[in-house]
């Protein structure tokens, strides 16, 4: 096994540029969330590559918390757009201008 | 180039191609399944990587749960793809700038890491011992993390409830 360490770097960056570019690019909420889900998705690609570089378990700690914050985010973005959804109809983050 | 090698750049490939798709996608249920895809690209890593515990989570937790939870909610809310155009020029623009700057910058880093170049030496971490050392180690943050869950779930509660029918305030 000789993959440097920098191809798996290089891995997660593309990962993280992706879903940065989803995130800011697309006009409605819900891919907005993906493009996060995606970000942290190369996060974790990154830590364990990590993890395995240095022979440490912190990075696989790390992967664990970041699995359970993107459970918790998901919820209350997905329960945040719901309500969102409800009151005015409509999905695209444009559409949001009024602050009541 | 040892099967371990092809393994990794196939998993890549397979990665980075089903979340491109997936990220261009109109359709939301078809952008969600092409992430499934990608997940699973990234519990192969992960398994790859000597985790297997945590690639039995990544499929259980992302492919598992958060995907079909956003199912749930592109199902239960009945959008027909409200973008009438995909990637509007104005928003596209600096987003395509700045992931340019990004890949630019970060490739430079890359090539004069002398990091970077280490390879990597393939280990296997068995699921007690990764238990063990999380609840010796970290317990804090274990129980920190299971507070947030909470908290997001009764935030997600209070913020799905159904608003009230009370006259205009």
């Amino acid at each position: 096994m000789d993959i440097p360490f920098g191809y798996v770097l290089a891995l997660a960056g593309i990962v993280v540029v992706l879903g940065m570019v989803c995130a800011v690019a697309r006009r409605n909420l819900i891919m907005i969330l993906l493009g996060v889900e995606v970000m942290l998705n190369g996060a974790a690609i990154a830590f364990i590559g990590a993890a395995l570089r240095w022979q440490q378990l912190e990075g696989q700690a790390f992967v664990l918390f970041i699995i359970a914050i993107a459970a918790a985010e998901v919820s209350l973005g997905l329960a945040l757009i719901v309500h969102l959804y409800h009151h005015t109809g409509s999905l695209n983050p444009e559409d949001y201008k009024v602050l009541k | 180039m040892t099967l371990f090698n092809m393994l990794f750049f196939a998993i890549a490939a397979l990665i980075v191609a089903s979340t491109g798709i997936a990220i261009t996608r109109r359709n939301l249920v078809h952008a969600v399944i092409y992430l499934i895809f990608g997940f699973f690209g990234s519990a192969f890593l992960f398994y790859l990587f000597g985790s297997p515990f945590l690639a039995a989570l990544m499929v259980i937790v992302y492919a598992g749960a958060i995907m079909i939870l956003f199912l749930f909610i592109i199902m239960m809310l009945r959008v027909e793809s409200p973008e009438e155009r995909l990637f509007p020029p104005r928003q596209t623009l600096p987003a395509v700038l700045f992931a340019a700057a990004y890949v630019v910058i970060g490739g430079l880093l890359l090539v004069n890491d002398p990091c970077a170049a280490a390879p990597l030496v393939a280990v296997s971490t068995e699921p007690s011992v990764f238990g063990r050392y999380i609840f010796t180690h970290s317990w804090l943050a274990v129980e920190m993390a299971s507070l947030l869950l909470l908290v997001a779930m009764i935030g997600a509660l209070l913020v799905g409830k159904r608003p009230v029918r009370e006259g205009k305030e």
